[in-house]
């Protein structure tokens, strides 16, 4: 015969044991940055990163990507940069739910130069952000039009 | 346990040209099913990459990054017969590492 009190105690230590093990949502990883992947525009996640500068266009940073995408689902897009010394490589897609969709943390083994595939909602810009060493935050943007959308269901 | 990774590491020069094809559902926590209930985000956080065991690469994602991702990247001073590792971590804590021998 279970109490009532001896029930409840339960459940709480198994919800304890859960989030310890990781298993409730969003608390996986400690390290990874929710408020910047919470924020609404460019400016709000590079300072949820530790930017501190404002972020100017530079032609020192390039993003690639097709001018028009069939499917929203997979959009292929690079960011890279000629310049030395980049702490972060971002890209962010200005019309997702969520403004931020990846973020390169790149060493000095690794050409800033990094390739892979975005879910694009509707057609929106497309940014390539990089945060230098010294606080400069540089960014480069390119219109991306999408005909179907890859957030719906 | 996720499938495995396609991971080809590609040597050129000094330079070695990484992709790296993960199969994974990341789920955006947008969509709906048939009943009108909201699947729950699934999606991989973190992705490592490791050369000769020395850790070159950080990405954090969000669930933004494509289906099934595909991530590229090149490593300076690398050359064939080297060891590529890469590891991501999703939301719901699973773990999945997989290894490439550079040709």
């Amino acid at each position: 015969m279970q109490t009532r009190r001896e029930m409840l105690a339960r459940s709480a230590k198994v919800a304890g044991l859960l989030a310890a093990a990781g298993f409730l949502p969003m608390s996986a990883l400690a390290a990874w940055p929710q408020a910047a992947f919470d924020a609404k525009n460019m400016a709000e996640a590079v300072k949820a990163l530790g930017g501190t500068g404002a972020p100017t266009e530079s032609k020192d940073v390039t993003i690639t990507g097709p001018d028009i995408a069939e499917n929203g689902a997979v959009v292929p897009v690079g960011v890279a940069t000629s310049l030395p010394g980049v702490k972060r490589l971002l890209l962010l897609v200005e019309k997702n739910p969520s403004v931020l969709a990846a973020v390169f943390d790149v060493t000095d083994s690794i050409e800033p130069n990094l390739n892979t595939r975005v879910k694009m909602g509707q057609s929106s810009n497309v940014f390539a952000v990089a945060m230098m060493n010294d606080g400069k935050v540089l960014y480069a943007s390119k219109e991306i039009k999408v005909t179907l959308g890859g957030c719906g269901g | 346990m996720a499938d495995p990774m396609r991971i080809r590491a590609q040597a050129a020069g000094d330079k070695v040209t990484v992709r790296v094809l993960m199969s994974h559902e990341m789920e955006t926590g947008q969509r709906k099913d048939s009943a009108g209930k909201v699947i729950p985000a699934w999606f991989i956080q973190e992705v490592t990459a490791t050369h000769n065991g020395k850790p070159v690469l950080v990405a954090e994602w969000g669930p933004s990054v494509s289906k099934n991702p595909f991530l590229q990247f090149v490593i300076k001073g690398g050359k064939a017969g080297d060891k590529v590792a890469v590891t991501w971590t999703d939301n719901k804590g699973d773990k999945r590492t997989d290894e490439a021998t550079v040709s």
